[in-house]
C-alpha cells in the first residue's frame, strides 16, 4: 500500500519540469520584481514570501536531474540535494502563503510565469506527505462527499426546493440535451442561494434550456489547488462525464475562479483530450446573451460601486470584458478600482488558502492591499463573480472593520431583469 | 698589423626627386681620415678629433647642445658633455651582423650634411662592420680580433640581425657561426647594443613559422649589460643618440622592462600621434584614398598599431623630422614591438583577433549541440521513467503513515 | 611573460579558446533547455498561442502598469540604462563592430566615440548602483548568493577596463590586454551562470505569452 514519501514527491517533480520551466530557472536573474507584485510581501515585507524563492526545492531537482552542469556540481559536492525536511520547510510558502493568483507572472521582465511553476511545485510537496492538513481534508471531501464543503445531494435538493418556490420556476435536475448543464460551488448552495435564483431567472428570460445534475453538481476543485493532477482530473471527470452522458452543448462555470480555470482550461490537458462541449463562465454566458438582446433589464444601481477582479476568472482565465460590460448594463456610478483587471490584487483566499487556518494572521496582513485600493475609491458597494471571493472579502472587511456589502454580479444583474419577461 | 681608421669610404646615393613618398637619398661621403703618426697608446679624444677636421669650438658646444637635446637631457647638462666629450677616447665598436637586411646600417647611415651621425662615427672606432669596412676576408676578420684583444672588457658590441639555432650554418661569417662568433665576441664586451627589432627581439626571421629557429641576443646572452633598440629600421637620430649617450657617460641609458632606451621609447605613438583627436573623436578613414584618409583621419580601421607601440617616431620622425608612416597615409605596423610579425593582419584593427574564429566557432557550436543533444536524450529517459513511476496519488497518498 | 606576449596570448589563442567554450556552451543548454518541451494546449484556445508568444516578447520590455514601474522603478531605470548601455557600447562603437566585421562579414555605422564614452560612465555608474542595491534591498539580499555577485563583477570589469584602456589609463597595451582578457572571462562563464538570460529571455516570454493569449489574456 503505497502512501506518500519524499520518493514520490522527488519523482513528481521530475515529472512536472518542462521546458517553460527549464527557461524560467535559467532566465531568473534575481530582480526581485516579482516580490514587489505580490501582496504576501508588500503588505509584510518580510523577503521570504518573493515568489521566486518559494520556487528553490523545484530549482534543485531542474539542476541536478536535468542539467549536465547541475549534475557535476551534486557529484562534487558543491551543490545541495533536496531533502525531506526542506519539502516540510516549503509547506508554508507553496501553500501557506501564496494562492496562485499569479501577479508575479504579469511583472517578471524576463517572463517567467511563477504560478505556473508553484503550481506545478504543488505537485512534489503534496506527493511527498507535505501539504497542509486543510487541504488534504478538504480534499478527502470533496472525493469522498462529494464536495470540499461536505454539501451533499440532499442539501442541494432543499435549495433547489427554495430556489423553487421563490422564484416560481422550475429546476431541471438530470436532463438531457439542454443548452447548458449548471454546476455550483458549494458555497453558492450554502451561503449564497441567490445565486440559482437570478440564474433561474435568467435562463427563462432569454428562454434557453438548462440542468443541474444530482450526482455532478459541484464545480470546485480542491484537486486542483492542492496541485494533485489525479485527484484534479478525478474531480473534473465527474463533470465532464455527466456532461458528455447528457449531451448537453455547453458546461456553466459559476461564480468561482478556480473551478473556472479546472474545467475550462486544465480540464481538457487533465484528461488528455479535447471536451464534446463547450465550457464558459456565467458571466460569458450572460455577456453573450446581453449581445444576443436575450438579456432584457430596467434600472440602474444607485450606489457608486466598484469590481474586485477573482484572479483565476481574469488574470489566469481571460474573463475581462464581460463583467465591465454587464456592470455597464446595470450600473451608472461603475469605477474601477486603481490596478483593475489583470492587474488586481488577489482577496487573498484562493488557491486553497481558506482552509489552512495557521495562514489566517497573514491572510488579514495581506488584505490590507484590497483594503487601500478601496479606501481610495470611497464606494458603497463592492461587486464581484467569486463566492469564496465574497466571503475572504467580507472577512476581511470584518477584521478591519470596514462597512462595506459584496454583492454577486449575476445576482445583480438578475435584480434588474424586466419583471414582466420573467 | 695596426688597424686604424684610416680608410676612404666613399658611399654613393641617388637622388629621387620624384617626390614617391617621403622618402629621399643624399648625396654624401664618410670620410675617414687617417691618423698615421699618432701613438695608438694615447687614442685621440672626440674633441681632439673633431678639432683635427676643422671644427671650431664653437662648433663642438654646438654639436654637444644637439647631442643633449637628442637624448632628452637638459641644455645644463651641455657642459657635462663637453667635458665628457673632451676627455673620451674613441670606443672601439665590434658591429657584428648576422641574418639581417642592412636595414639598419642603412638607417644609421641615412645622413645630410652637417651629419650628427656621421660626426658620431668619427667618434668611434668601428672596429669591425660587414658593410661599411673596407677590408674583407682574413684582413677584416684579423682587425677584429685585434679590437678584441686590445680593448678586451671595454668594446661595445653591437649586433644586427637575429642568430639562427635551428642549424649554426644557416648563418656564417668567414666560417664561423653567428652562434659562436656572438659567444665570441659577446666574452669580452663591455657591453651589447641590439640594433633592430631582428637582433633585439628576433624579427622577421623569428616570424611564424620560424624555420631557421632565430632568436634574439638577449635569449642567448644573458651575463652583460645589454640595451635593444629596435625598429624595422630603427630611426637614424634614435641610434645615434643611444650610441652618443654611452659613449658620452661610459653606461647604459635608463631601460624599459623590454630594455629599450626609456628616452625613445618610453612613449606609444598613440600618445603623440597628430591624429589622435580624430581617433578620439571616432572619424576613421574606412580605405586608403577615401574622403576621411584624405582628411587625415586615424588609421586605426586600416590596421594602425600605434596604440600599441611604443617608439619616437611620431615626435622625432623619419629622414630628419620630416615625417613617418601615419602622417604619409598607412598605419603603423608596430615594428618596434616584439612579434610584431605575427601580431595579426597589418590592415586589420586591434580589436579583431589575430586567429581565425568562425571556424572555431562553428566547431564548437557542432561540440555544443551533441553535447546538447546527448543531454536531451537523458532529459527525455529520465522524464519518460518518471512518467512510468508515477503512482496514482489518492486522497489516501496525501499524508505520511505514522510508521 | 612580458606584456607584448600577454596581449598577442589574449588576442590570439585565448580569445578562440574563449568563443569556442562560449558557443559550445550555449548551443549544449539551450538545447538542454527546450529538449523538455511542454505539452501541448488541449483546451479550446481564444486566440493562437504563437502570435501571442511574440507579442509577449516585445510587451514585457515594459513594465505592465504605472504601479508596477513605481514598485520597481530603481530596477527598472538602472537596470535599463545598464542593458541599453552595455549594448550601445558593444555594438556601436567602431572598435568592437570592427570585430564583428570579421566574425559576421558585416558592419553597421557607429556611435561618435565621445558619445560612447559619457554612456559608458552612466552604464559603470547604473552597474555601481545596482550593486549596492542588490546589498542593500532586504529581497535582493535574502536572494542573492556568491553567483549574483561574482556575475556582476565579471560583467563589471569589460566595461571598466575597456573605458580605461581606450583612455589610456596606465599602460595601454597592458590596459588592452586586461580588457580583453576580462571579456574573454565573462564569455567562459557565460553560460553556466544567469548570463544565460542573454538568451532565455525571449523564450521565458514567449513560452508565458504563448499561454496567456490562448486563454485571451494579454501579457
Amino acid at each position: 500500500m503505497s502512501t506518500a514519501s519524499f520518493e514520490r514527491g522527488y519523482n513528481a517533480f521530475k515529472e512536472k519540469i518542462d521546458a517553460p520551466i527549464a527557461s524560467y530557472f535559467s532566465s531568473c536573474v534575481h530582480c526581485g520584481m516579482c516580490a514587489q507584485a505580490c501582496m504576501f510581501f508588500t503588505e509584510t515585507g518580510d523577503p521570504k514570501y518573493t515568489p521566486i524563492y518559494k520556487l528553490e526545492p523545484m530549482r534543485k531537482v531542474w539542476e541536478q536531474e536535468y542539467t549536465l552542469l547541475g549534475k557535476l556540481k551534486a557529484l562534487l559536492g558543491i551543490s545541495q540535494k533536496l531533502t525531506d525536511a526542506e519539502l516540510a520547510e516549503w509547506q508554508e510558502l507553496i501553500y501557506g502563503s501564496c494562492t496562485l493568483c499569479g501577479r508575479c507572472s504579469m511583472v517578471c521582465p524576463v517572463g517567467n510565469d511563477l504560478a505556473y511553476m508553484i503550481h506545478k511545485a504543488r505537485e512534489g510537496i503534496a506527493a511527498a506527505g507535505h501539504a497542509p492538513k486543510g487541504l488534504i481534508d478538504a480534499t478527502k471531501r470533496a472525493v469522498i462527499i462529494g464536495s470540499a464543503m461536505g454539501v451533499k445531494l440532499a442539501t442541494l435538493q432543499a435549495q433547489i426546493k427554495h430556489t423553487e418556490h421563490n422564484t416560481g420556476i422550475r429546476i431541471p435536475l438530470d436532463e438531457p440535451g439542454v443548452d447548458y448543464l449548471v454546476i455550483l460551488s458549494a458555497l453558492e448552495v450554502v451561503n449564497f442561494p441567490e445565486y440559482l435564483e437570478a440564474l433561474a431567472k435568467i435562463m427563462k428570460q432569454a428562454d434557453k434550456t438548462w440542468t443541474l445534475s444530482s450526482i455532478a453538481f459541484e464545480a470546485t476543485n480542491p484537486g486542483l489547488q492542492i496541485g494533485v493532477s489525479d485527484i484534479a482530473k478525478e474531480l473534473v471527470s465527474r463533470v465532464i462525464n455527466v456532461a458528455e452522458e447528457l449531451g448537453v452543448s455547453t458546461v456553466i462555470s459559476p461564480e468561482c475562479g478556480h473551478a473556472y480555470t479546472a474545467i475550462r482550461w486544465e480540464g481538457p490537458n487533465l484528461i488528455g483530450r479535447s471536451f464534446s462541449f463547450k465550457v464558459q463562465h456565467i458571466l460569458e454566458v450572460l455577456d453573450e446573451l446581453r449581445e444576443q438582446g436575450k438579456l432584457k433589464t430596467e434600472g440602474f444601481e444607485k450606489a457608486r460601486l466598484t469590481f474586485h477582479d477573482p484572479c483565476q476568472l481574469i488574470r489566469r482565465g481571460g474573463v475581462i470584458e464581460q463583467p465591465r460590460h454587464l456592470l455597464k448594463m446595470v450600473a451608472t456610478h461603475f469605477v474601477e478600482m486603481e490596478d483593475p483587471g489583470k492587474m488586481n490584487w488577489c482577496c487573498g483566499g484562493g488557491g486553497g488558502l481558506v482552509t489552512q487556518e495557521e495562514s489566517e494572521e497573514l491572510r488579514t496582513k495581506a488584505f490590507n492591499r484590497k483594503k487601500t485600493q478601496l479606501d481610495a475609491l470611497e464606494v458603497d458597494t463592492l461587486v464581484t463573480a467569486c463566492s469564496n471571493c465574497r466571503i475572504v472579502l467580507e472577512e476581511g472587511f470584518e477584521a478591519y472593520e470596514m462597512e462595506m456589502p459584496v454583492v454577486g454580479l449575476t445576482e445583480m444583474v438578475a435584480e434588474h431583469l424586466v419583471e414582466s419577461e420573467v | 698589423m695596426n688597424w686604424e681608421l684610416g680608410n676612404f669610404v666613399p658611399i654613393y646615393y641617388n637622388q629621387d626627386l620624384t617626390g614617391f613618398g617621403n622618402l629621399f637619398f643624399l648625396r654624401t661621403f664618410i670620410f675617414r681620415k687617417s691618423y698615421k703618426g699618432k701613438n695608438m697608446s694615447t687614442p685621440q679624444t672626440i674633441y681632439e678629433s673633431l678639432h683635427h677636421q676643422g671644427f671650431s669650438r664653437r662648433d663642438f658646444l654646438k654639436f654637444c647642445g644637439i647631442s643633449a637635446t637628442i637624448m632628452g637631457l637638459s641644455p645644463s647638462m651641455i657642459p657635462r658633455i663637453a667635458k665628457a666629450l673632451e676627455n673620451t677616447p674613441k670606443k672601439s665598436v665590434i658591429w657584428l651582423s648576422f641574418q639581417e637586411c642592412t636595414g639598419c646600417t642603412e638607417s644609421l647611415i641615412r645622413a645630410h650634411a652637417p651629419t650628427i651621425e656621421g660626426l658620431i662615427f668619427d667618434h668611434i672606432s668601428l672596429d669591425y662592420h660587414h658593410t661599411l669596412q673596407a677590408a674583407s676576408g682574413r684582413a677584416a676578420e684579423q682587425a677584429r680580433e685585434n679590437a678584441m684583444k686590445e680593448h678586451h672588457g671595454d668594446y661595445l658590441l653591437v649586433v644586427d640581425g637575429s642568430i639562427p639555432m635551428g642549424n649554426p650554418g644557416y648563418s656564417t661569417s668567414a666560417g664561423i657561426s653567428s652562434l659562436d662568433m656572438l659567444k665570441e665576441v659577446a666574452s669580452g664586451a663591455g657591453a651589447i647594443i641590439a640594433i633592430g627589432t631582428c637582433a633585439a627581439y628576433g624579427g622577421l626571421p623569428h616570424a611564424a613559422p620560424n624555420p631557421t629557429g632565430a632568436v634574439s641576443v638577449e635569449e642567448l646572452i644573458t651575463n652583460k649589460p645589454l640595451i635593444n633598440i629596435p625598429g624595422c629600421p630603427p630611426i637614424p637620430a634614435v641610434i645615434a643618440g643611444v650610441i652618443s649617450y654611452i659613449v658620452t657617460f661610459g653606461q647604459l641609458p635608463k631601460r624599459d622592462s623590454l630594455k629599450r632606451p626609456i628616452t625613445f621609447f618610453g612613449q606609444n605613438i598613440h600618445d603623440r600621434c597628430y591624429r589622435r583627436s580624430f581617433y578620439d573623436q571616432g572619424l576613421f578613414a574606412n580605405s586608403f584614398d577615401d574622403e576621411g584618409a584624405k582628411k587625415g583621419w586615424c588609421l586605426y580601421k586600416l590596421g594602425c598599431k600605434g596604440p600599441v607601440t611604443y617608439n619616437a617616431c611620431a615626435t622625432t620622425k623619419w629622414n630628419e623630422n620630416v615625417s613617418f608612416p601615419i602622417e604619409a597615409g598607412h598605419g603603423c605596423l608596430g615594428c618596434s614591438e616584439p612579434h610584431f610579425w605575427d601580431a595579426g593582419h597589418f590592415y586589420q584593427a586591434l580589436s579583431v583577433p589575430t586567429r581565425e574564429i568562425v571556424g572555431t566557432a562553428g566547431y564548437a557550436l557542432a561540440a555544443g549541440a551533441a553535447v546538447g543533444v546527448a543531454s536531451a536524450m537523458l532529459n527525455k529517459k529520465k522524464k519518460v521513467d518518471a512518467t512510468k513511476n508515477h503512482e496514482t496519488v489518492t486522497i489516501h497518498d496525501l499524508e505520511r503513515t505514522s510508521s | 611573460m612580458n606584456y607584448v606576449d600577454f596581449l598577442l596570448w589574449v588576442r590570439g589563442p585565448a580569445f578562440q579558446i574563449a568563443t569556442a567554450i562560449f558557443i559550445f556552451g550555449l548551443s549544449w543548454r539551450l538545447l538542454e533547455i527546450l529538449s523538455l518541451s511542454r505539452k501541448p494546449e488541449l483546451a479550446v484556445v481564444r486566440e493562437r498561442g504563437i502570435a501571442g508568444g511574440f507579442r509577449t516578447i516585445f510587451r514585457r520590455f515594459l513594465p505592465v502598469d504605472d504601479n508596477t514601474f513605481q514598485r520597481s522603478a530603481f530596477i527598472i531605470t538602472a537596470g535599463y540604462i545598464f542593458h541599453l548601455g552595455f549594448f550601445i557600447i558593444l555594438l556601436l562603437f567602431v572598435p568592437h563592430i570592427l570585430f564583428f566585421r570579421e566574425f559576421f562579414g558585416f558592419s553597421w555605422p557607429g556611435l561618435p566615440t565621445p558619445v560612447i564614452g559619457i554612456i559608458t560612465i552612466m552604464t559603470l555608474l547604473a552597474l555601481i548602483a545596482l550593486l549596492i542595491n542588490r546589498m542593500r534591498h532586504p529581497v535582493l539580499r535574502f536572494l542573492s548568493g556568491f553567483e549574483d555577485y561574482f556575475v556582476w563583477i565579471v560583467t563589471f570589469l569589460p566595461v571598466l577596463t575597456g573605458y580605461m584602456a581606450f583612455h589610456h589609463f596606465f599602460h595601454y597595451p597592458l590596459m588592452l590586454a586586461l580588457h580583453i582578457l576580462s571579456v574573454e572571462l565573462l564569455m567562459i562563464v557565460f553560460p553556466f551562470t544567469k548570463l544565460m538570460h542573454t538568451f532565455t529571455w525571449f523564450i521565458s516570454r514567449w513560452y508565458t505569452g504563448s499561454r496567456a493569449a490562448q486563454k485571451g489574456v494579454q501579457v
